[in-house]
């Protein structure tokens, strides 16, 4: 008998999460403690040694945040995964275990704006190296690769324009560099694209974003693909030399095609700390449950809206991948055919000023800095996330001074279009 | 026998069904794997051979050392072979002298030998390459999960709660039967095992 491959509806609801041992109870309780009793000495240290499964601190795991480690890793196709506080600290966990002191990576030059000063200025004090890429442009890729590259860094719906990015081709760079490919997931979710599927090694989320998908919880994770070969050379000795903090274990020989999820843990969060409390952890699971009809909805109610502005005098352009006129809408039929996210800007005729008034007289859309909530969302990128950088790099990135971005929620999309309208002509 | 991706079913019935089981190769060194695996299977209920000629006179969790297979001198349902590709033949070969032969020969994680396992099968034994029955065994009753590893199983079942010495149940509903995942293409895809 072969077993029967459940949908991904059925995972999300369920996978991970089993009625609890000791109460029964159906939902996943949430484990607000920061330890757990040992059952003897000789389990305590079998625990400390990575010889046993089971619970130890907070700060390195809990049941409840396994669970949505469990859940996400089975929705993204991967082996294993790790959650943490904030999409940030995956970032940071993930390369703390690839990078030494005066190493690189690659980073595509359209990402958000929080990853670009991240990636240029706290990792520089680390000694990580970034060497920008143009996603457009697969050459520039190649072309960055050095003998001290240790990894490439994408996303696959990419913030602020929601533009698509060719994710194949640049696995396929990645490949013959000998590097893993890390995919910051976080606009698609993995209802909408699988990045492992398309050659990926890791995935990263924030997962305050559209797996949330509430707007209550930050929080961040990382999917191991369990894809790598990490002992083929020497490039990667937190995986495949022997580990002087667990008495010379090595972890990819112990822990096989889940051992980067387990160095993230055990190397990573442990000793640089970034936990997700156990709270988060249970908010973001429930929105978990019914991340499929929220995808389907804030895609539907996008490509409404988009349609709604692409006709609208006020407005010069609009990038969203999934109009049949926009320049990454192949790529988006090829990786996104459900959907093409929810994220995507639009240029005013009137510029900077224009992008201004506008976020000032929309009255359902919220002015913040953040996307993915069940709330549609606005924001001026030019005065706000993205203003860090000098306005060549804001071109480069999609963020130019006329351009307004929107994060479309799951309201009925005649009232976001009749918000705009008003704004647009007041 | 498909050795790329086994069917979780496969492995569920190995690992229901043996009782006893020889490690080739097992360390009393405790930050090796072999170690890990001994003593994490011992713990759940398996009657555990350590074969590893040069620690005969000791013993691995108080159970004693023997030199070869055909020292233990009664008969063990499982092979689990902790060494590298390159040495597995002879130790296919010993089994098959057993009387009665076991009944499953199991390669560790990393070791795989196709003609060695071709020989097995031909008489009649289950064989299973570059997997861990510790990892196995903790995936299929999810115990591994509390480590954020995908079982690939879902189960609206109470858990057990799992305390020294305890067979878990393996027997939840699978999720990808280990046939579709990136990593056992790209396990398959790795030219050579180390
Ligand atoms: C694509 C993307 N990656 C990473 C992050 C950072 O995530 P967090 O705010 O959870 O640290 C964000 C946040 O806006 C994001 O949009």
């Amino acid at each position: 008998m072969t077993d029967r491959l459940p949908g991904f509806s059925t995972l999300a609801v369920h996978a991970g999460a089993q009625p609890d041992p000791t109460t029964g109870a159906r939902v996943t309780p949430i484990y607000q403690t920061t330890s757990f009793v040992f059952n003897d000495a000789d389990h305590a240290a079998s625990l400390f040694g990575l010889q046993a499964f089971g619970n130890i601190y907070t700060r390195i795991g809990n049941p409840t945040t396994a669970v949505l480690e469990e859940r996400i890793a089975a929705l993204e196709g991967g082996t294993a995964a790790l959650a943490v506080a904030s999409g940030h600290a995956a970032q940071v966990v993930v390369l703390q275990q690839l990078l030494m002191p005066g190493d690189e990576f690659i980073a595509a030059r359209k990402l958000y704006g929080g990853s670009i000063n991240q990636f240029t200025h706290a990792f520089k004090s680390f000694g990580w190296n970034v060497a920008w890429a143009d996603p457009d442009d697969i050459g520039s890729f190649e072309r960055a690769v050095t003998p001290r590259t240790k990894a490439i860094f994408i996303e696959s719906i990419a913030n602020p324009a929601g533009s698509i990015t060719d994710i194949e081709p640049i696995a396929e760079v990645a490949r013959k560099a000998g590097v893993p490919l890390i995919v910051d997931n976080t606009l698609a979710t993995p209802y909408l694209i699988r990045p492992i599927d398309h050659g990926a090694d890791i995935v990263v989320h924030s997962l305050t974003k559209f797996l949330g998908g509430h707007g209550n919880s930050l929080g961040g994770i990382i999917v191991d693909g369990g894809t790598f070969d990490w002992s083929k050379d020497n490039k990667y000795p937190m995986l495949s030399e022997p580990r002087p903090e667990y008495h010379g274990i090595r972890i990819q020989e112990t822990f096989g095609n889940f051992a980067f999820a387990i160095a993230c843990r055990v190397l990573g969060l442990r000793d640089l700390g970034p936990a997700l409390s156990p709270f988060n952890a249970f908010m973001i699971l429930t929105g978990i449950e019914t991340l499929p009809l929220r995808m389907q909805k804030h895609c539907e109610n996008a490509k409404a809206v988009a349609e709604f502005l692409a006709g609208h005098s006020a407005v010069a352009s609009v990038n969203y991948a999934g109009l049949a006129s926009d320049k990454y809408n192949k790529l988006a039929r090829k990786y996104a055919p459900k959907g093409a996210g929810a994220v995507f800007t639009f240029s005013l005729r009137g510029g900077y000023d224009a992008g201004v008034n506008l976020v000032s007289n929309l009255k359902l859309f919220s002015h913040l800095a953040n996307v993915g909530d069940t709330r549609s969302l606005v924001i001026h990128p030019a005065s706000t996330t993205h203003s860090q950088l000098d306005d060549a790099a804001k071109v480069r990135s999609g963020a130019a001074p006329d351009v307004v971005r929107l994060s479309i929620g799951i309201e009925d999309k005649e009232d976001l279009i009749a918000d705009l309208e008003q704004a647009l002509s007041a | 026998m498909n050795h790329d991706a086994y069917d979780d079913n496969y492995i569920r019935s190995i690992l229901s069904s043996v009782k006893s089981i020889a490690m080739i190769g097992a360390s009393p060194v405790n930050v090796r794997p072999s170690y890990f695996a001994f003593k994490y299977l011992a713990q759940r209920g398996y009657d555990m051979i350590p074969v590893n000629p040069g620690h005969v006179g000791k013993s691995l969790l108080g159970k004693p050392f023997v030199a070869s297979l055909a020292d233990i001198g009664r008969p063990v349902d499982m092979i689990d072979i902790f060494r590298n590709s390159s040495h597995i033949m002879p130790v296919v070969d010993d089994a098959l002298t057993l009387s009665p032969p076991p009944k499953v020969i199991w390669m560790q994680l990393g070791a795989r030998d196709d003609a060695a396992a071709e020989k097995a099968e031909a008489a009649g034994l289950k064989v299973v390459m570059n997997r861990c029955p510790k990892i196995e065994y903790g995936r299929l009753s999810s115990e591994i999960s509390w480590m954020g590893v995908n079982s690939r199983t879902l189960s609206s079942k109470r858990a057990p709660i799992p305390t020294q010495g305890m067979r878990l149940s393996l027997n939840r509903m699978s999720v990808g039967g280990g046939a579709t995942a990136a990593s056992d293409r790209a396990a398959k895809n790795k030219s050579e095992p180390t």
